[in-house]
């Protein structure tokens, strides 16, 4: 029994020794402690003893068997980890090769400097309106105290679709809209497309405007800094700053242009903002108290700013586009930098 | 505005710098968009004298000059071809390292074997001429004629050390085109007084109206004229200040007459005009329109055909001058002129511009008039080219004028209070100080306890109301006041995107999902367009431009198709391999023509698709995404555009009503575009379905029981449209939720005139599970549907 055992033990050894795949060694499993298997055989072999050697032979037998697992289960779990190994090593990819990006479409850059302003004024409480692109010349000027012989009414200058129709200079024709429709308190923004009959590097014969009016009791040239300051932080960076001085324009007075802190050299004087550090960016003004009257508003209780930008200018600023006429051309590889 | 710093200082003691200056006059609203060093170009120029000439050794039109140049070396030898130099002589010398108009350098070198320490100058060569300096245009070394002392910079003694402020001048301030008007901005920023303007002069005793009758018959446009006679005219050169003067305003002098009217029109900004009286028939000079047919031919020999639209300057006769714009050739001043009569007068702008424009006629006086000038200033102006007239001595002046005006109201006082300014300010400026800007700026202020009463100046005819006058007080008390405050009195409102513009941006963004990238393009388009999509009865309904910038760029679209196009060609053409792209914009569409009421502008969505992996389901794509975004269903249904492709062409249905269309442009009008892929176009009236874009949406309960599918190939006549046997398979079974086209194949197996098209189906039960036996029926009862309506059979 004991030279039995001795040899079986033995027999797993170099068995084992030869074993490379979980399957072999099944097999070389089944060869002892399957049903049929030699330890199997031996325990079937017991009945043959006599009995007082029984329980002997038993321990034995039980030894054996529990060896054997345990060799088996140590086997196994060492060619798990090299099959495992074998996998990962034949599986390797290359992580450095490209994504399966989805394309995900494009915004034009003028919407998304339109879309980022409407989001910072409409947390001020703007509503957003969009007038007619082909106005009435009451409207266009007349309404915004333009007189009939200011020379913004030069040929030169609108395109004229004939009678009383022409189309819109400038987006504060919804202004009078606005106000016509709506009693004070107003806070309302107006972006849409505006044209001039201009076209270069800087100028183009279309192009968008975003007007914003504010008409309340009380409202004040130093209200219309601080909400221009505000929207220079978010628009730009909190570092930017904003700097009024004085201008002209029929539908405000006082007016003034708005320059903001050049972004590229902050403030110290570069390229971009031709040493003075500053950027113009907007035009602005206390509403003229004759706009507000032609709109029936009373201008000894209400006062009132606007602000008008050209949201070109503001992408250009903002995106680093050097000529206007890249935001018509429409090139799928400029559209495709812009992305919400 | 171009104004030389040494004609301002003639009317305001200015202590600071350019530069200081230039600061100033930006903070209060005189922008100065270049300062100009006028001597910027000359370096190390200095006088010199020439103390000997000696003969070259190598050269016989050469000359070794010895120059004492002061402090920058009392022997300086330099070689000269210039003939018309002698011992004795102060000449501008250009020493060793220095530089010359037009960017020359000198540099010490050797002519002909003899050192030379520099270049004796001409006037050329210091870019100046006679206006600048007499002599200056002498071919030769400039000889200078008055003892200046040696070393002295050259620019000081010729005038060239001097600023040049261009300022951009807002256009309410029309006072401020002018020297004296930015000499009284100037003084009123530095806290200075002005000098008032030299307006006395000599008179005889005779009559301007004992030579000349003058008349204005057309009042309307011409709101001041006056006329004052002068005569002894003597004419000749200007002195050498005046010359300069208009030398640095970029003039050339022309004799003392030309001259004085050139120099009040840069000095007051008001245009002067003189006319030879000896020239002028029936002694009568009358202000009128011209009728029609008259013709003038003005003293740049232009002749122009008038109308009454048109006003001129008659006498007796004929027009003598177009009125604002430039004289007559017939009436102007000569060597030979003797006596005139000045013009200073006040013109109605809108009228001088239209006349400008029409006649294609432009000169200063005209470009002045048109940005306005103050009748108050008219007045002032002739008494300045009088007072000038005496000074340098070319005339004899009459004792009297016509002064012809339209009775104007006086400036009325603008009663207000500090608190009504600062309540528009926001800010607190103490009263005192608005007092006394308003004061510096010639304002005449009356206080009355709160109440101000506040007269503006009589050439700012801008100011009319408290606001003007806030912003006088902002303008000159520093913007840098204003510090931000944040509507602390506003009412709280509720802001945002309305429901219309929040499903806008849905649109656009479903649209990105589906990698369509968006692109903004002009809303006009060329008539060649409409042509070349052969859209022409569309063309004559569309709305023109009456002055568009060009053809191209002259009809506003009444559909996106042609930007659409033009954008995809150009990236084709520039090799981008594909696109999908889209616009969302209006289109422009007149109820009738001409205009009469507002014409529709309806949002629109343009696509267009190219590219190695595009085709008309690309295109189709877009609409899909939309009506998913919002949960409409579209119908497509084969359809005819004359620039698509006919059998790639489809409607887009909607609620019963065409609602757009998209198909493959055709191949021919591709041709035409050299275009080499096929690109797909498509477009939706987006505005017809606004009020249907708001729903929410409504959730479906989750199936209880597995869902079944089951796939089915069919074979079908090749006319059998997909959508159809879709319909079929919906209508053979009500468990039936969703059909997918996932194949169609054409060949032997299936036959000539068939194709064989494979469906996926799904069922969702209700309220039982779905047994294998029960698809199996319903598969049955779907199979005899499509047979019925379609003639479809199981392959």
């Amino acid at each position: 029994m004991k030279e039995k055992i001795e040899r079986i033990r033995r027999e797993i050894g170099e068995g084992m020794q030869g074993v490379t795949t979980r399957k072999q060694l099944f097999e070389l499993k089944m060869q002892y402690l399957g049903k049929t298997g030699a330890i199997s055989a031996l325990s079937k072999g017991m009945r043959d003893l006599p009995p007082e050697e029984r329980p002997a032979a038993g321990k034995l037998v039980g030894d054996v068997r529990a060896w054997a697992e345990e060799q088996f289960a140590a086997r196994e779990e060492e060619l798990k980890k090299e099959e495992l190994a074998a996998r990962y090593a034949s599986e390797k990819i290359d992580v450095t090769m490209p994504a399966h990006l989805a394309g995900g479409g494009s915004v034009h850059p003028v919407s998304l400097v339109k879309q980022e302003l409407v989001d910072i004024f409409a947390g001020m409480g703007f509503d957003v309106f969009e007038g007619p692109e082909i106005e009435q010349d009451y409207y266009n000027f007349q309404a915004l105290n333009i007189p009939a012989d200011h020379p913004a009414r030069d040929m030169q200058d609108t395109f004229f679709i004939g009678g009383d129709f022409l189309l819109r200079w400038q987006t504060s024709s919804g202004q009078i809209r606005v106000m016509e429709s709506k009693k004070p308190p107003i806070k309302v923004l107006s972006p849409g497309r505006v044209y001039r009959s201009d076209s270069d590097a800087t100028h183009s014969p279309m192009f968008h405007q975003m007007e914003g009016l504010v008409v309340d009791k009380g409202i004040t040239l130093n209200d219309l800094k601080g909400m221009l300051d505000e929207f220079a932080r978010r628009m730009f960076s909190s570092e930017t700053k904003t700097r009024l001085r004085p201008s002209y324009f029929p539908f405000t007075e006082p007016s003034v242009e708005v320059d903001l802190s050049c972004r590229n050299c902050g403030g110290k004087g570069c390229r971009v903002c031709k040493g003075t550090g500053w950027i113009e960016v907007l035009g602005a003004g206390m509403v003229n108290r004759r706009v507000l009257e032609n709109c029936g508003i009373d201008p000894d209780v209400y006062t009132g700013f606007a602000f008008g930008m050209g949201l070109e200018r503001i992408a250009m600023i903002k995106y680093g586009i050097n000529d206007i006429r890249l935001l018509f051309e429409n090139d799928v590889r400029f559209l495709k930098q812009f992305r919400d | 505005m171009k104004a030389p710093l040494s004609w301002l200082k003639d009317y305001v003691d200015i202590d600071v710098s350019a530069q200081e200056l230039q600061q100033k006059l930006f903070s209060c609203g005189f922008e100065v968009e270049e300062l100009i060093y006028v001597g910027a170009e000359i370096d190390r120029c200095v006088v010199g004298r020439i103390e000997k000439i000696e003969p070259h050794p190598n050269a016989d039109k050469l000359r070794i000059c010895r120059l004492n140049c002061g402090g920058y070396g009392e022997d300086i030898q330099i070689v000269t071809g210039a003939d018309n130099v002698f011992e004795g002589a102060l000449v501008p010398v250009a020493l060793d390292n220095s530089s010359l108009h037009g960017g020359v350098k000198i540099k010490k070198g050797k002519l002909r074997g003899v050192e030379s320490c520099g270049m004796l100058c001409s006037g050329e060569e210091l870019g100046i001429n006679d206006d600048w300096y007499d002599g200056a245009d002498v071919n030769g070394i400039l000889i200078l004629q008055e003892d200046i002392p040696v070393g002295t910079d050259i620019k000081q003694v010729v005038g060239l050390d001097d600023y040049i402020f261009d300022i951009a001048v807002t256009s309410n301030r029309p006072d401020c085109q002018s020297i004296y008007g930015i000499a009284r901005e100037v003084a009123a920023v530095l806290h200075k007084e002005v000098e008032p303007v030299p307006l006395t002069y000599h008179m005889g005793t005779f009559r301007t109206s004992e030579r000349v009758g003058i008349s204005v018959q057309a009042p309307d446009l011409c709101p001041r004229y006056i006329g004052h006679y002068v005569r002894d005219i003597k004419i000749g050169k200007s002195p050498l200040w005046m010359r300069r003067r208009l030398a640095l305003s970029g003039l050339r002098s022309i004799n003392n007459v030309v001259d004085i009217t050139n120099f009040v029109l840069l000095e007051l900004g008001q245009p002067m005009h003189a006319f030879d009286l000896s020239r002028i028939a029936d002694s009568r000079i009358c202000v009128r329109r011209a009728k029609e047919g008259e013709k003038i031919t003005t003293l740049d020999k232009n002749t122009f055909d008038l109308t009454p639209e048109n006003l001129v300057i008659a006498d007796g006769e004929k027009p003598v001058a177009l009125a604002g714009v430039m004289g007559g050739l017939n009436s102007g001043i000569s060597e030979g002129t003797t006596e005139l009569l000045f013009e200073s007068a006040k013109f109605e702008r809108a009228n001088i511009r239209r006349t400008s424009r029409a006649l294609g006629q432009k000169s200063d006086s005209s470009a002045r008039y048109e940005k306005g000038v103050d009748a108050y200033t008219t007045g002032v102006a002739i008494n300045r080219a009088l007072n000038l007239i005496d000074e340098l001595g070319c005339g004899k002046i009459a004792c009297d004028r016509f002064d012809i005006a339209v009775p104007q109201e006086p400036p009325r006082a603008i009663e207000t209070t500090a608190a009504q300014i600062n309540a528009l300010l926001g800010i607190e400026v103490p009263q005192q100080e608005m007092c006394d800007i308003l004061t510096r700026l010639n304002f005449n202020v009356a206080v009355h306890g709160e109440t101000l009463s506040v007269t503006p100046p009589a050439y700012r005819e801008d100011v009319d109301g408290y606001p003007d006058l806030a912003e006088e007080v902002i303008r000159e008390y520093g913007y840098d006041h204003i510090e931000g405050t944040f509507l602390d009195t506003a009412a709280v409102t509720n802001g945002g995107l309305n429901a219309a513009q929040q499903q806008a941006a849905r649109t656009k963004r479903a649209l990105r999902g589906q990698d369509f990238g968006e692109i903004i393009t002009y809303s006009f388009i060329s008539p060649k367009d409409y042509a070349l999509l052969r859209l022409n009865d569309e063309l004559a309904r569309a709305i023109r431009i009456k002055n568009p910038i060009g053809e191209d760029m002259s009809v506003m679209r009444t559909t996106l198709a042609p930007s659409m196009l033009h954008t995809l060609v150009r990236n084709i053409r520039r090799g981008n391999d594909g696109a999908r792209l889209f616009e969302l914009a209006s289109v422009y569409i007149a109820k009738a023509l001409p205009l009469a009421e507002m014409p529709a502008e309806r949002a629109t969505i343009s696509v267009g698709v190219y590219g190695p992996k595009e085709d008309f389901f690309s295109a189709k794509a877009a609409f899909e995404a939309i009506a998913a975004e919002f949960g409409l269903q579209f119908g497509y249904r084969a359809a005819q555009r004359p620039f698509l492709h006919p059998g790639k062409t489809a409607e887009v249905v909607w609620n019963g009503q065409t609602i757009g269309w998209l198909g493959e442009l055709a191949p021919d009008i591709a041709e035409q575009l050299s275009l080499e892929v096929p690109v797909y176009l498509g477009e939706l009236d987006y505005a017809a379905l606004e009020g249907s874009l708001g729903k929410d949406v409504q959730y479906v309960p989750l199936p209880k029981f597995p869902e079944i599918r089951r796939d089915l190939a069919l074979i079908v006549s090749e006319d059998t449209a997909c959508a159809d046997a879709e319909k079929a398979i919906r209508e053979g079974c009500k468990f039936v939720t969703d059909v997918r086209l996932f194949d169609v194949y054409r060949g032997e197996q299936v036959g000539e005139g068939k194709k064989s098209m494979a469906f996926s189906v799904t069922f969702t039960p209700h309220d039982n599970a779905i047994a294998p036996e029960d698809a199996d029926g319903y598969v049955r009862r779907i199979l005899k549907t499509l047979h019925e309506k379609v003639g479809a059979e199981l392959r």
